[in-house]
């Protein structure tokens, strides 16, 4: 019996023309979580995929216990007891959470569906795992964070013995991540090896016992997480030294550009009231499902309000869509870029250019050649990773994506930008380069709306800081006032006591 | 911590035979010449400027809804409604003419009256959102074939061609050419400048791709949904008066089959019915082929169900082949080595 229960030695994996894969190493023991970082692009999901029977790769050799092995489709690593959780989780949202978790191997008997028996198993599993919901309802009805555990009943109901998580807790608050944390670990003690990939650090440092750094496609090496410091494992991951990742200027604040008071929609925010200036960043945080996307939604017009005042340069306006944001200058970057920000198919030029296509066209005509020259501008004043402007959007890795949909809100003449969870999803090197990218336009004079869940980036960046809680502001806090406890009891007070103006 | 150059981003496009070779376009030339060597190896009269004219023409009644469906099939929208709308608008031009109104208020009428229907599937589409264009005009295909059979019931009604400027709409020639050609090429242009090079054009693309970011990008989607489904209405009346002034007469059952004549040449052309893709030139091409190839088999008297069966099973293998290229691609031989690290 080897040590090790999963090995992959010297994996190469080739798609035209890029090497996702160079020779990697890979070895996970029986019993303990293993974490797998890297910037993206860096070949962690394709690693991933290479383990699950989804690629094959050109060279290499897995080995299970020992014995050589070959997963050549996805059903074969599932019989093998290796099962994947992804990032966007991937279930049938109309059916129930016992179908969901026996889909493709549901009890059957004499070609009969055992219902009663899979509510039970179902439900059997549920509950070695704490959740609070019935195999009966509906996966729509779930959080992302129970969604996520009806995957891993999934995993388990397959008898699964290495799980694999990618980026489980991207879309998770703070307590459903320590939820997912204590999951993780009753199913290491269980004897179950999880491999965790995430970009937190904060993930790692509080599960793994490993850490296996990819960088480039290659194999950086494996690590005792006890032994690593932060900096040497970013500087394993970037290959620099990232110094300063807040690098908020000190800018003069200006005028107020927005002023919003007692905003209200029923059943998702009220009486809402908060104000930016000229030159500042303003970080709303809260928990996932605090209201915070819903109000600024609001005020690009994608959702209507039922009460309150938006004034805007000192002037009160009517927003009821997207154009009459766009018009007055406020830009939004959502949250899901994929979704709402970027045109896959297209090229990075045709996304950037789109917005305002009307600027660059003569009476409707439109002229490519004045277009192209705008988008190359605007893609080069981001430092967007693309060789040319017709590269497709789909091509770039998350961070790249991001820096499109920001010099796709730059084409305007924006006075006011909204970043909703503006580096979600995207790693270190294209962190540092979005926060960058943020002081460069306060110091242009621009106001930022910030929402975040990252608690770095709210203490790092904001001037001042809006705390949501179940759809009311529940606190402001001035920077230097606003820590880490602060924040987190205003985000779960649920008796509004209002903590206005603190230190602002 | 901008340690970096700033990198350069080009401009220019990658250009390469190889794609030229293996574009939609190509493949449907290729189609046009061999239809056409066919059906001039079967009639040594099918060259005769005249006779190909006069054959040209029986199309281009229909070819004129296939501009306004690449509209609609690249917003990724539906519309089979089209057929019915022609039938209901020339029975009402049929109707008023015979009722004593002046032919050119009839036509006015005809015209008034496509645009209405397309104008009524664009309202409902465009105020509830979430329906889909296939069931609405499913339902107003059915609806408006019904009014145009309550007003006429079995009967036809007809006489259209005593207007001699009416029937000359139709049969007129400048030169050789009938000007119902010369106005299909005007519209062709018209059409294809539109989609390709304004920025309604570049919108009904990026809707086509995904409604959601094109409303995040201050686009009005539902404004360019609704304007091209009025579009398409109104073009529906011009094949009416087309349609009326070469039969002359009008029932209730006329024009039957249009839309799916239309979608298919659309298709044929390139455009996907998920939106976004597709241009236009290939719609103008595979409108002559479907056209011309159809006339062929009729000259060698093959039966029109017979036809029918031919261009489905070409549809089919023309718009596979681009698929099967792709899954090539996608699934590569691969041998795994082992060795051991």
């Amino acid at each position: 019996m080897s040590e090790y229960i999963l090995e992959l030695c010297n994996i190469t994996k080739i798609f035209p023309g890029v090497k996702a894969l160079d020779g990697v190493n890979f070895q996970l023991k029986a019993g303990e979580i293993h974490a797998l970082m890297g910037e993206n692009g860096a070949g962690k999901s394709t690693f991933i995929k290479v383990i699950t029977g989804v690629h094959h790769a050109e060279e290499g050799t897995i080995f299970l216990d020992g014995k050589k092995v070959e997963f050549r489709t996805p059903l074969d690593a599932q019989r093998a007891g290796i099962a994947a959780i992804y990032q966007h989780v991937t279930s049938y949202p109309h059916l129930s959470v016992a179908e969901n978790i026996f889909m493709g191997h549901e009890s059957v008997k004499g070609g009969m569906i055992q219902w009663k028996e899979m509510h039970k198993r179902a439900d059997a599993l549920l509950s070695r795992l704490n959740a609070e919901f019935s195999s009966a309802a509906l996966m729509s009805s779930l959080s992302v964070a129970q969604q996520q555990m009806v995957e891993i009943a999934k995993a388990l109901s397959m008898d699964a013995r290495i799980i694999i998580m990618d980026e489980p807790t991207a879309a998770l608050t703070r307590s459903e991540s320590e939820e997912l944390y204590r999951i993780s670990e009753k199913l290491r003690d269980e004897g179950k090896s999880i491999i965790f990939i995430s970009h937190r650090l904060e993930d790692m440092y509080r599960l793994a016992t490993r850490v296996t750094v990819f960088r480039d496609a290659n194999y950086i090496g494996t690590y005792d997480v006890a032994q690593i410091t932060p900096p040497e494992l970013i500087k394993a991951m970037v290959g620099r030294e990232i110094k300063e990742l807040f690098p908020k200027p000190e800018v003069e604040i200006g005028e107020e550009v927005l002023r919003v008071e007692n905003l209200s929609r029923a059943g998702y925010f009220r009486d809402v009231s908060f104000n930016i200036h000229a030159g500042e960043i303003v970080g709303f945080t809260g928990l996932v499902g605090a209201g915070r996307t819903e109000v600024v939604q609001t005020l690009f017009g994608i959702e209507r309000y039922d009460s309150g005042k938006i004034i805007f340069e000192g002037k009160e306006i009517q927003i009821r869509k997207p154009q009459d944001a766009m018009r007055r200058g406020i830009g939004l970057l959502t949250e899901d870029r994929q979704e709402c920000g970027l045109i896959l198919d297209w090229g990075i030029g045709a996304n950037i250019t789109l917005p305002e296509l009307r600027k660059y066209a003569k009476r409707h005509v439109t002229n490519e050649k004045v277009e192209n020259t705008a988008a190359k501008q605007l893609a080069e004043s981001v430092d967007v990773k693309a060789v040319t402007i017709f590269d497709k959007a789909s091509s770039l890795s998350g961070g790249n994506q991001q820096k499109v949909v920001v010099a796709k809100a730059l084409g305007s003449d924006l006075k006011l930008l909204i970043m909703d969870e503006p580096t979600k999803g995207v790693d270190v090197g294209a962190k540092a380069a979005i926060y960058e990218i943020m002081g460069e336009l306060v110091q242009k004079g621009l106001a930022i709306i910030m929402i975040s869940s990252e608690m770095p980036e709210i203490l790092g960046m904001s001037d001042r800081v809006y705390v949501m809680c179940d759809g009311r502001v529940t606190g402001e806090l001035g920077r230097g006032v606003a820590s880490q406890e602060v924040i987190l009891e205003l985000a779960m007070a649920k008796h509004t006591h209002h903590a206005h103006a603190q230190g602002v | 911590m901008t340690t970096q150059v700033k990198r350069n981003i080009v401009i220019e496009k990658e250009k390469s035979l190889k794609s030229l070779f293996l574009r939609w376009e190509t493949l449907l030339i290729l189609l046009f010449v061999v239809v056409n060597v066919m059906n001039a190896s079967i009639s040594k009269n099918y060259l005769n400027t005249a006779n190909l004219f006069t054959a040209i023409s029986t199309f281009l009644v229909k070819g004129f809804i296939a501009f306004p469906m690449a509209y609609i099939l690249v917003l990724g929208d539906i519309d089979l409604s089209v057929g019915s709308t022609v039938a209901l608008s020339a029975t009402l031009l049929g109707v008023s003419y015979n009722a004593g109104l002046p032919m050119g208020v009839a036509v006015v009428i005809a015209l008034l009256c496509g645009t209405l229907c397309g104008l009524i599937n664009g309202i409902i589409l465009t105020k509830f959102t979430e329906l889909a264009a296939m069931i609405v005009t499913l339902g107003t295909m059915t609806l408006y074939r019904g009014i145009a059979e309550m007003i006429l019931g079995s009967q036809s009604t007809g006489g259209l061609q005593n207007v001699t400027w009416f029937y000359n709409l139709y049969y007129a020639r400048l030169g050789a050419v009938p000007y119902i050609f010369i106005i299909f090429c005007v519209l062709a242009i018209a059409f294809g400048f539109v989609l390709h090079k304004t920025t309604f054009g570049r919108y009904l693309y990026a809707i086509g791709n995904s409604r959601v970011v094109a409303h995040y990008s201050g686009i009005p989607v539902q404004a360019i949904r609704l304007i091209s489904f009025t579009l398409v209405g109104f073009v529906c009346g011009i094949s009416a008066i087309y349609y009326a002034s070469w039969a002359g007469t009008v029932r209730f059952d006329i024009a039957t089959g249009y839309e799916l004549e239309a979608i298919s040449m659309v298709v044929l052309g390139g455009i996907s019915t998920a939106g976004g893709k597709g241009n236009f030139p290939g719609t103008v091409i595979s409108i002559f082929t479907i056209g011309l190839l159809k006339y062929g088999l009729g000259l060698i008297n093959v039966n029109s169900q017979t036809i029918l069966m031919i261009i489905g099973a070409i549809l089919i293998v023309v718009v596979t082949i681009p698929n099967i290229r792709v899954q090539k691609n996608a699934a590569k031989a691969i041998k795994p080595a082992a060795k051991r690290c």
